[in-house]
């Protein structure tokens, strides 16, 4: 996590800059850094290709509908389809040597049908694929946004009021820092996906996709927490909130109004990243068969699906694994775009 | 499909009585001679190289449960009696090993009386005496062998073996006489299995001085052509020559081809399968990827062989919980399922073929018939599914939720996979819940888990239909809350009991009719109760290396590892 760490230095860098700025500059740094964001070239394609990956995912029950005329969450092993003049089996027998084996038939590279080919239960891998990175975005964006939430609400409560409130969250964030990422995912998902979770009014199913949301978000939170504690740390014994102290404003009021204005320029940039990161941790879960659970597929889940074909049917797991190189690329050039936006001068990456 | 499933239940044992056919297919040339028929010295020696992905647990034979360690055990270990080392249909007889003869059997069948032969020595160089047989005997409840419980417990002094285990004696059950060299077994009741259950590992004969604990990794002095000499279940476990072993009867323990047997642990299957093709490994015990199989089938046709298994891959289902505790229910989902998808599912028809029986085709018992089927013709034809959809309605269980659950390897959640869109398909709200392979097959047997459906297999014990309808759907194999709880779909039929106790007391008098009694079982069972969808009989995929020779195949323990050559 060496990557987070410095991100966590340029992110601090970056809030103490957007405050001098703020205090040199009448004109409003969110206008000039978002300005100087359209200006950046690489982040604006980056956007672009997100958001087409986002555009086209969402466009993923069109296309299984009205091009290709199948059901991707539906087996097919008994199925044939027209290429050319002949019809061809989804689930090609071996009728060679000792005859032994089935293999899914292989990319038609015809938007129509099978464009990828087909999976082990004669699915068609292009029309998952694009069902299977709804999931994925899903699960990325929406942990990526919990985590950045519950930790900038642990970690503002813990630098400004400091002293119990303090040491208690940050023993709770130390805990969960304390085990590897993976290896804590990996325990949570193992009893949870198995079980599901049950809390006394909150129920949540075993095949919940809320349940790999929830761990990735959850194993995330100290490492956007506790920077954002020690930017508040910084910011308390500023002027501004010492002069907003002593007018008798209120806890509440201040940390509205005064601390997460401030903290705000910092959660934005860790924001990219953090969703690349899910991504990838969810698409690691999933290839491990603890993430995502059948009947939902994602491109984590469709690589695992891959694996068993790798030596017959590659495509099954390279289309997948390109969509997540192509999104988690996007989203580091992206990120890397907005804290240039956000402090000109922090030359650290925060890639993965 | 793993063949450490076969860990589930895997023992073999002949039904004495009972005259069995089986049926064998070898897609590739498999020598049917026997390993006894006439040893070739000119092809001894050399190192035989063999791969597994893990290694199959404790090396103690009267503990391990796995057909990859009961393969090795046939050329190390000997019973009284064992299983006759050759291809075919008479690798399920019975064959006298260390003793001199089959035993006289006395007492309306309650005694058995075996002459120990004299001579033979342990790999350790201490002679076999009648007390290693007495100490064996009692080691095995000491060491709380898995089926002490179940078969052993026959002999006099068992049952209060499997109560203290500690202090077990099995007096008056096992009596020995060292004057005469005999051992005497003497049963609470006849059983017509009980030799069958001293040919396999859990009657091999051991040092009576062996601790009486699980021995892990320490390999046991056995009376085998070979003795393991090291073992380590993270990288190797290595066979050599048994420098005390002599050929008494080559039928029950031939003398073996390698020099050195050497089994390693830890590449990937795929791995694996290139080993083999490259010539780096000589056979895989891990079943072939499915990616790989028309790779071997085509380019390594001659090195690859392929046997019918008497197994049967199943979905149980739990008749005492919604919805399948609604006969029409459960119809609808055997009308439902296409069979002949789930065996493409499997690696196509060259690699199982689709069922619709409880018994596996050419078993004791078995009756052809198909009580839903597209058609009316006795071999399955394909689904029904308007009917399924009509039955579910009719069943008032449309729209219920089913879960489905599954092992999380590639084809059982495969077959998961495919048996929950088809629930879905006529009417149910159906998911999916994949389970670790450590876990599952406990897992399905709780009651408590309120398991609706799932998807398992059974492997053969032995040859008799009572290893299939009697163990997997009698009361007797139904324990509530109990993860050893066999019976998977619950279903407690006194009439069914009775008539399956009448086919067991007949087969010790009329085996022909006590297996026409089977066959009638099967189909009342089917077609009055469906706890089951067969799903499909599985075959075995054996892929050796290109200088190996002499493979033979055996229906009880598959290939002897021991007569292949590899010089």
């Amino acid at each position: 996590m060496g990557e987070i760490e410095e991100s966590v230095s340029a992110v601090e860098a970056v809030t103490l800059n957007a405050l001098e700025r703020t205090a040199m500059d009448s004109e409003s740094p969110w206008r000039s850094s978002l300005q100087q964001l359209r200006r950046n070239r690489a982040a604006m394609i980056a956007l672009g290709v997100l958001l087409f990956m986002v555009v086209v995912t969402l466009l993923a029950p069109l296309y299984a509908h009205d091009i290709a005329h199948d059901n991707p969450f539906a087996s097919n092993l008994q199925g044939r389809i027209k290429i050319g003049n002949h019809y061809r089996s989804v689930m090609q027998a071996n009728t060679q040597g000792l005859g032994l084996g089935v293999t899914p038939i292989g990319p038609t590279w015809d938007f129509s049908k099978y464009f990828l080919g087909a999976d082990e239960l004669g699915r068609d891998v292009f029309a998952r694929m694009l069902y299977g990175g709804r999931v994925t975005l899903l699960i990325g964006f929406s942990s990526g946004l919990i985590c950045i939430v519950v930790a900038t609400v642990l970690g503002m409560l813990a630098g400004y009021f400091g002293r119990a409130t303090d040491w208690i969250i940050s023993r709770l964030l130390d805990i969960v820092w304390a085990f590897p990422i993976y290896l804590l995912a990996i325990s949570l998902s193992v009893i949870l996906v198995t079980s599901g979770l049950d809390l006394g009014i909150i129920h949540i199913g075993a095949g919940s996709l809320l349940l790999p949301i929830l761990i990735i978000a959850s194993v995330y939170v100290p490492y956007v927490a506790r920077p954002v504690r020690g930017i508040v740390f910084s910011l308390k014994e500023r002027e501004f909130i010492q002069a907003a102290i002593a007018s008798g404003a209120s806890d509440w009021h201040i940390l509205r109004k005064e601390i997460l204005p401030n903290v705000a320029p910092s959660v934005i940039v860790f924001f990219p990243l953090m969703v690349a990161l899910n991504i990838l941790t969810e698409s690691a879960l999933s290839i491990l068969g603890i993430g995502v659970q059948p009947p939902q597929a994602s491109w984590g889940t469709i690589i695992n699906d891959g694996l068993q074909l790798l030596y017959t049917r590659p495509w099954v797991a390279i289309g997948p694994g390109v969509c997540i190189v192509i999104t988690c690329v996007a989203l580091n050039i992206l990120g890397d775009g907005v804290r240039d936006a956000f402090d000109p001068r922090a030359k650290l990456r925060g890639s993965i | 499909m793993s063949r450490l499933k076969s860990m589930k239940r895997w023992g073999v044992i002949l039904s004495s009585l009972a005259v069995c056919s089986f049926g064998i297919i070898a897609v590739s040339a498999s020598s049917p001679a026997g390993a006894s028929s006439g040893y070739q010295s000119k092809h001894a020696g050399g190192t035989l190289h063999l791969d597994a992905t893990a290694a199959g647990g404790t090396l103690d034979p009267q503990v391990n449960y796995t057909l990859q360690y009961w393969q090795l055990y046939q050329a190390t270990y000997d019973g009284l009696v064992s299983f006759q080392k050759v291809g075919g249909d008479p690798s399920f007889d019975v064959v006298p090993d260390l003793a001199t003869a089959m035993p006289k059997v006395t007492n309306s069948g309650k005694t058995y009386t075996f002459t120990l032969r004299k001579g033979i020595k342990f790999s350790n160089g201490k002679a076999v005496t009648v007390a290693d047989v007495l100490g064996t005997f009692q080691r095995l409840f000491k060491v709380s062998n898995p089926n002490a419980g179940s078969w052993y417990n026959d002999i006099v002094g068992g049952p209060a073996c499997v109560t203290t285990p500690a202090t077990c004696t099995l007096k008056g059950g096992v009596v020995v006489n060292a004057a005469t060299n005999s051992v005497v077994f003497n049963l609470i009741a006849p059983d017509a299995e009980f030799l069958d259950q001293l040919a396999v590992p859990f009657g091999s004969i051991l040092p009576a001085n062996t601790p009486p604990k699980d021995q892990g990794d320490t390999p046991i002095p056995g009376t085998g052509a070979y003795a393991f000499t090291s073992y380590n279940p993270n990288s190797a476990l290595i066979m050599k020559r048994n420098p005390y072993f002599k050929v008494w009867s080559a039928a029950a323990q031939p003398q073996g081809y390698p020099n050195e047997i050497e089994m390693t642990f830890g590449l990937p299957v795929e791995s694996e399968v290139t080993a083999v093709e490259n010539g780096q490994a000589d056979w895989i015990f891990d079943p072939i990827p499915a990616d790989r199989l028309s790779e071997i089938s085509t380019k390594y046709a001659s090195q690859v062989h392929v046997h019918t298994l008497t197994a049967d891959w199943y979905a149980p289902m739990n008749v005492n919980i919604a919805p399948f505790n609604n006969l029409k229910a459960r119809q609808a989902v055997n009308y439902a399922l296409n069979k002949n998808s789930l065996v493409s599912l499997y690696g196509g028809k060259e690699l199982a073929v689709p069922t619709c029986t409880i018994l596996p085709p050419a078993f004791p018992g078995y009756l052809q018939y198909c009580a839903y089927n597209s058609n009316s013709s006795s071999t399955y034809a394909g689904p029904d599914i308007a009917k399924a959809k009509a039955l579910v309605k009719a069943s008032g269980t449309l729209g219920d939720k089913v879960a489905v659950v599954a092992q999380n390897d590639p084809v059982d959640e495969s077959v998961g996979e495919y048996i929950e869109g088809v629930l879905n398909q006529i009417g149910y709200k159906a998911s999916l819940k994949p389970l670790s392979q450590n876990i599952e097959f406990n897992y399905i047997q709780n009651t408590n888990n309120k398991v609706q459906i799932s998807v398992t297999q059974w492997f053969q014990d032995y040859p008799a239909a009572s290893d299939f309808l009697k163990v997997l759907l009698n009361c007797s194999g139904f324990h509530k809350g109990s993860d050893n709880s066999i019976n998977i779909s619950g279903l407690c039929d006194k009439a069914i009991d009775t008539q399956e106790a009448t086919a067991e007391t007949l087969e010790l008098t009329n085996p022909t009719a006590a297996n026409k009694l089977w066959g009638q079982i099967d189909k009342t069972i089917m077609t009055t109760e469906a706890p089951w969808v067969p799903l499909f009989n599985p075959k075995l995929v054996d892929f050796v290396g290109k200088r190996v020779g002499n493979y033979q195949f055996s229906l009880q323990f598959y290939m002897y590892v021991d007569q292949l050559w590899v010089k």
